[in-house]
């Protein structure tokens, strides 16, 4: 067990509790930043893959972790953020220009919708993201000159300074491009919620009562939240644009909703690293699925390949069970094992018991 | 002429998201929970029918079939709650939000699995009969549908209204702990509300069966009835009747005289206008919250 003693303001407020904690990241930065020497281009893809979710969990984990705003709609954030990337490269201007100002149209986007949709609460937002996703979707048809409509759209391929980032001809460069975004936004992230307006955005999710009788404005933080949270997603759906290569609105579905729900689900809602856990669970999940169902097919001869939907009703049961039996997600889980050791004998399990429900009803109680 | 056919039709098909949407409030009503799953609900009561129903399967008579089919779908809504959502009781509403959409998943599985993702049709005894009459055709179906509503919308608010279990569920949908402290027993009602929303959701499918094929995507048709019963304020039985018939109504019309994706659209945007200028939806219960 370590006690740290907090011999200033700045230090209680610092990232990381102590310096070992700080080596750690900085050891997991480096493996990332060596990985592309240490694996495979099937799997340096895949962590390309599971980055681009993380960053895209990480946008939700802001509006449903961190602020308590549930949203059934996010894939409408990915898909604006990856049409307007694409729109602004295929009109010529550089990844530089695009890539940012897909995360500030979707955050715009976000913000805008959030303000009459922050009147809401629980379950009224979910509906009206949920409506909004639809509506995004269609219109992406319907605007055909700028999305291709049905036929989809290509993201060109990334070039700066002379060295090209293309997502096949030079995957490295990709990857750490990736990488980069992902490590910025994160380390912006963190900071975020240990400055005054991530303190309001927990204050907002714990209670809006409280919030607003200690000064908070919740409806601006509110829509704040909602807007780095869709920006944040834009930036993803950009990146995941530039991934996947080709897209059209299908990309895009309500499935993708609900497998970013997932991930911050079953990562660890209110935890950023509960968004990366996630990222790697559902990414890294239909690999190991299909691994395992050739080792099946190829000992005893049963053939899952041929029953349809197997993989998201495999995802659906993991779902079920996260929420009856581990509610605080994979990260809730490991810091549960991580304290039990830290402190032995001494862990009880009342310790991680729940005090505040992150939704409330809408009626009197 | 023209536009008395789609209003008839659409009211038809209104009337199935209304009752949809019913097994939404119901449920809604009883724990302030929503059950996404209630589409795919739906799918599977009127894929349970048909199994029991058409001829090539179990071939039981339609009129035998449909209420087997009904007591073995409030039997699964029944289990659904006794099994996983009693779990999570006192989780925040999002959990059950998701773990809904998760058993919708898995239902869609399992009828996936046994019926297959053909569409079928289901064998009825009035299929193909039309009313004709001053340029207007009215298919029976449509007629029987309607009637049914009707019919089962008047029920479940008498069942509400005069019965004991009813006022049980009313008393536990207002406070619930002040209703367990008077007696009502709170679990066992929040059980019998969702297996009658599995029935009130079969019903619902089989009437949809009788309009047309069934595959078991049709659970999807549940997010438009979620738009139905926010539109009538998701704890109002006959505004989710009302929100229903609004958007079955304004759906075919919509798709007749403007771009076919704005139809689609359509019941989102009332659905969004609605939440903006009324946020408790058109038969508001909620009350201003407290701390």
């Amino acid at each position: 067990m370590r006690i740290v003693f907090k011999t200033s303001y700045d230090r209680d407020i610092d990232l990381h509790e102590h310096g070992w904690s700080r080596a750690k990241i900085a050891v997991l930065l480096g493996i990332m930043i060596l990985l592309p020497f240490l694996v495979g281009e099937y799997y340096l893809a895949e962590a390309t893959n599971t980055l681009i979710w993380a960053l895209a969990g990480m946008g939700l984990m802001i509006a449903v972790g961190h602020t308590g705003q549930v949203s059934l709609g996010h894939a409408a954030f990915l898909s604006i953020g990856a049409y307007t990337d694409a729109a602004l490269m295929n009109a010529g201007l550089p990844f530089l220009v695009a890539f940012p100002a897909a995360g500030l149209v979707a955050g715009l986007f976000g913000a805008v919708i959030a303000i009459p949709a922050v009147r809401m609460s629980g379950i009224y937002l979910a509906i009206a993201t949920l409506a909004v996703f639809v509506i995004v979707e269609e219109l992406v048809i319907l605007l055909e000159p700028i999305t291709g409509g049905v036929g989809g759209t290509m993201a060109p391929s990334i070039t700066f300074f002379g060295i090209s980032f293309d997502r096949y001809g030079a995957l490295q460069n990709f990857y750490w491009l990736i990488l980069g975004v992902v490590a910025l936004v994160t380390w912006g992230y963190a900071n975020l919620m240990r400055s005054p307006t991530g303190r309001s955005f927990l204050a907002v999710r714990d209670s809006e009562v409280s919030a607003r009788a200690l000064g908070i404005n919740v409806t601006r933080t509110k829509a704040l939240a909602f807007g780095l949270s869709s920006g944040v997603t834009g930036l993803a759906g950009a990146l995941m644009g530039h991934y996947i290569g080709f897209f059209n609105y299908e990309l895009f579905s309500i499935f993708i909703s609900i497998n970013l729900l997932l991930v911050v689900t079953i990562g660890g809602l209110g935890f950023i690293q509960g968004a990366f856990l996630g990222a790697i669970l559902i990414t890294g999940m239909p690999q190991l699925i299909a691994i395992m169902r050739d080792g099946l097919n190829a000992s005893t001869g049963i053939d899952l390949g041929s029953i349809p939907g197997l993989d998201t009703m495999m995802f659906s049961v993991i779902l079920i069970l996260f929420i009856i039996f581990e509610p605080t997600g994979l990260y809730g889980r490991w810091l549960k094992i991580r304290t039990y050791f830290e402190i032995f004998p001494l862990a009880r399990r009342d310790m991680f018991r729940r005090q505040k429900s992150y939704l409330k009803t809408e009626r009197m109680k | 002429m023209e536009l008395l056919q789609l209003m008839i039709g659409g009211l038809a098909n209104g009337c199935i998201y209304g009752l949809v949407a019913l097994g939404f409030v119901l449920i809604y009503k009883a724990s302030e929970g929503v059950n996404f799953a209630q589409g795919d609900m739906m799918m599977l009561g009127a894929f349970v029918a048909l199994g029991l129903g058409n001829s090539a399967q179990m071939g039981l008579s339609f009129w035998l079939a449909v209420p087997i089919a009904i007591v073995i779908m409030f039997g699964v809504g029944w289990g659904v709650e006794r099994v996983v959502v009693r779990r999570i009781f006192g989780q925040p509403q999002f959990a059950l939000v998701i773990l809904t959409i998760a058993m919708g998943f898995v239902f869609r599985f399992v009828a996936g699995s046994i019926w297959g993702y053909t569409p079928l049709v289901l064998e009825t005894p009035f299929a193909g009969q039309n009313l004709r009459g001053g340029g207007i055709v009215i298919s029976v179906s449509d007629l029987i549908t309607i009637g049914v509503t009707i019919a089962l919308t008047l029920g479940l608010w008498a069942f509400f209204a005069f019965t004991r279990i009813g006022l049980a569920a009313q008393a536990a949908s207002q406070n619930q702990m002040a209703a367990y402290i008077v007696g009502v027993p709170v679990m066992r009602i929040n059980s019998i509300i969702w297996g009658l929303s599995g029935a009130v959701a079969t019903v619902a499918g089989v009437l949809y069966a009788t309009r047309g094929a069934i595959d078991p995507n049709i659970g999807l048709l549940g997010i438009k009835a979620f738009a139905a019963a926010v539109i009538g304020g998701l704890g109002s039985l006959p505004g989710a009747l009302l929100g229903g018939i609004i958007i079955g109504v304004v759906e075919p019309i919509a798709g007749r005289y403007a771009p076919g994706e704005l139809a689609i659209m359509s019941p989102y945007i009332i659905m969004l206008i609605v939440l903006v200028t009324r946020p408790g939806g058109l038969f508001a219960q909620m009350h201003a919250k407290k701390v």
